[in-house]
């Protein structure tokens, strides 16, 4: 077996085995940090071994079994240090069995546990990508721009915390599970903007590594709960913005918006899988599940999917859809997409009365200044335009959106 | 597994008597449930003394041994399973004494 052939098998197991493994260890020595350590050392093992044995032929168990060896003697050698208490500290699990139907992955307690709503917001993104998705602590750091020690060390806290103060370790109850989903998801869907929308001047303006990442994650929660409306929404609204991810930045670096984007660049694969689960969610609608904001979303970039051209866009559909989402999120961001809708539909005028309204709120948020700058320019304010650009060109975090916002300034007449 | 669960004060009232009945109620809940340890309610900081005996004698100074505009007014000390079990409790006894509230974990 070629060398390239071996790293090939390793990075698959990787990709699949990692999380099953990581939670299985969990579960079994109650302990985060054992897990985490000896899925590592599993890894390193395999990587020599593999090469010269070749690949077992079930590579996770192959993998479980070594990580759990790791563990029992990271265990041994720590008791004989006559560290006792370490059983008594160790995470634990009193549920009863779970029926054979009930939701009984192990990767659900973990990414449960990751996104528990005592940890910091950043810490649960941190702790998902190290745990469930196998990301390194340089390349988490890398992601979010932090220092690598910095990120070690929230990572550390955390799975201290989750000991100390006993995080449990398991899929919440029934009545529990809906708030905790969502806040499964709005961890996913922050890593997915992140990779869509990368800040800092630093990095590549789009992470595919995290954007993919994130659809993963969804696709796993999708496997896992494939009952939730918003879990199908939100791998929904993942897919088709990832599907137009070749379309929107040129090859000189400068964001492509909607409008300007060749259509036919876009991965009919992943748009197809997106609208089957808009249709999906279409029809739980109509039979009287309301949909929440995830589906919304998706349904409102089925739509812009669905057009061939910027012409066909069905805007008043499109309208329709934000009208619900404001209904369900008052939020000024959802107000300001809205006023786009508003100015195919009325004109720049009434989508720019929309927009000064939310001034107050938004006068930090770079996309309120350039949704101003394109509705002042479509009414020929130049100067007021160019002023408009100047600020959301100083707020904006990405690369090409910089760079496009700089060159619609400098068209302006 | 025990939980101090700390009443965090940033008001200047020191609880109406709704919040005392409120906070009756939510005891006598704890030790139904058997979630019950112990409780009090403390003193104003002003009423503080510190004591620090590390050197040849005992300094004794007047005062709580940090300022806040919010301090510490009150705890709970309960058995919860997990913190899951801490943080809903938490909740209620946030809600009956209309005040903020900590909760963590002893080791």
């Amino acid at each position: 077996m070629s060398v390239a052939d071996v790293r090939e098998a390793i990075t698959q197991a990787h990709r699949e085995e990692w999380a099953r493994v990581v939670a299985s260890l969990t579960r079994r020595f109650g302990d985060l940090d054992i897990a985490e350590e000896a899925a590592a050392e599993a890894f390193a093992t395999a990587i020599e071994r593999w090469a010269a044995d070749g690949v077992p032929p079930s590579p996770g168990a192959w993998l479980t079994t070594t990580a759990n060896r790791k563990a029992i003697d990271r265990i041994r050698r720590e008791n004989k240090r006559g560290d006792k208490q370490k059983e008594a500290q160790l995470l634990y699990d009193d549920d009863p069995p779970e029926p054979p139907d009930a939701i009984d992955d192990e990767r659900l307690r973990l990414i449960f546990t990751c996104c528990h709503p005592a940890l910091a917001m950043e810490t649960r993104v941190a702790l998902t990508l190290r745990m469930v998705a196998g990301l390194t602590v340089p390349e988490i750091a890398r992601a979010f721009l932090v220092q690598e020690t910095a990120m070690g060390q929230r990572i550390t806290r955390a799975k201290a915390k989750i000991k100390a103060a006993r995080i449990p370790y398991r899929v919440p109850s029934a009545e529990d599970l809906p708030a905790r989903v969502s806040g499964v998801l709005a961890v996913l869907f922050l890593v997915f903007n992140e990779g869509y929308l990368a800040t800092g001047s630093g990095t590549d303006p789009v992470r595919h590594d995290l954007t993919a990442e994130a659809i993963r994650l969804a696709r796993l929660i999708r496997a896992l709960l494939p009952e939730d409306g918003e879990v199908a929404g939100l791998l929904a609204l993942m897919l088709l913005t990832e599907a137009r991810r070749t379309a929107r930045v040129s090859a000189s670096g400068e964001l492509v918006t909607l409008d300007e984007q060749d259509r036919g660049a876009w991965d009919p694969a992943l748009i197809a899988e997106g609208h089957r689960l808009v249709r999906e969610r279409l029809a739980a609608a109509a039979a009287g599940r309301a949909p929440g904001r995830y589906q919304i979303l998706a349904a409102i970039s089925a739509v812009h999917t669905s057009a061939r051209d910027i012409r066909d866009t069905d805007w008043s559909q499109v309208l329709a859809l934000y009208d619900q989402l404001v209904r369900l999120d008052p939020s000024p961001i959802i107000a300001l997409n809205r006023a786009v809708a508003v100015a195919e539909l009325d004109g720049p005028e009434v989508a720019l009365a929309a927009v000064d309204r939310l001034a107050d709120r938004l006068a930090g948020y770079h996309a309120y200044h350039a949704t101003r700058a394109d509705l002042l320019r479509r009414l020929g304010c130049s100067q007021e335009s160019r002023a408009a650009y100047d600020k959301a060109i100083e707020l904006a975090g990405n690369t090409a959106e910089i760079a496009y916002l700089t060159r619609r300034r400098d068209q302006l007449g | 597994m025990q939980y101090l669960v700390s009443v965090i004060n940033d008001k200047t009232n020191s609880g109406t008597p709704e919040e005392q009945a409120a906070i009756d109620v939510f005891n006598d809940r704890l030790m139904a449930e058997g979630h019950w340890v112990f409780a009090g309610g403390l003193g104003a900081p002003s009423s503080a003394t510190v004591i620090d005996n590390r050197g040849e004698e005992a300094m004794f100074s007047d005062g709580p041994f940090v300022e806040s505009k919010e301090y510490l007014v009150g705890f709970w000390i309960i058995e919860a399973a997990d913190l899951d079990v801490a943080l809903k409790l938490a909740a209620e006894g946030s809600k009956a004494c209309n005040r903020k509230i900590e909760v963590r974990p002893f080791l």
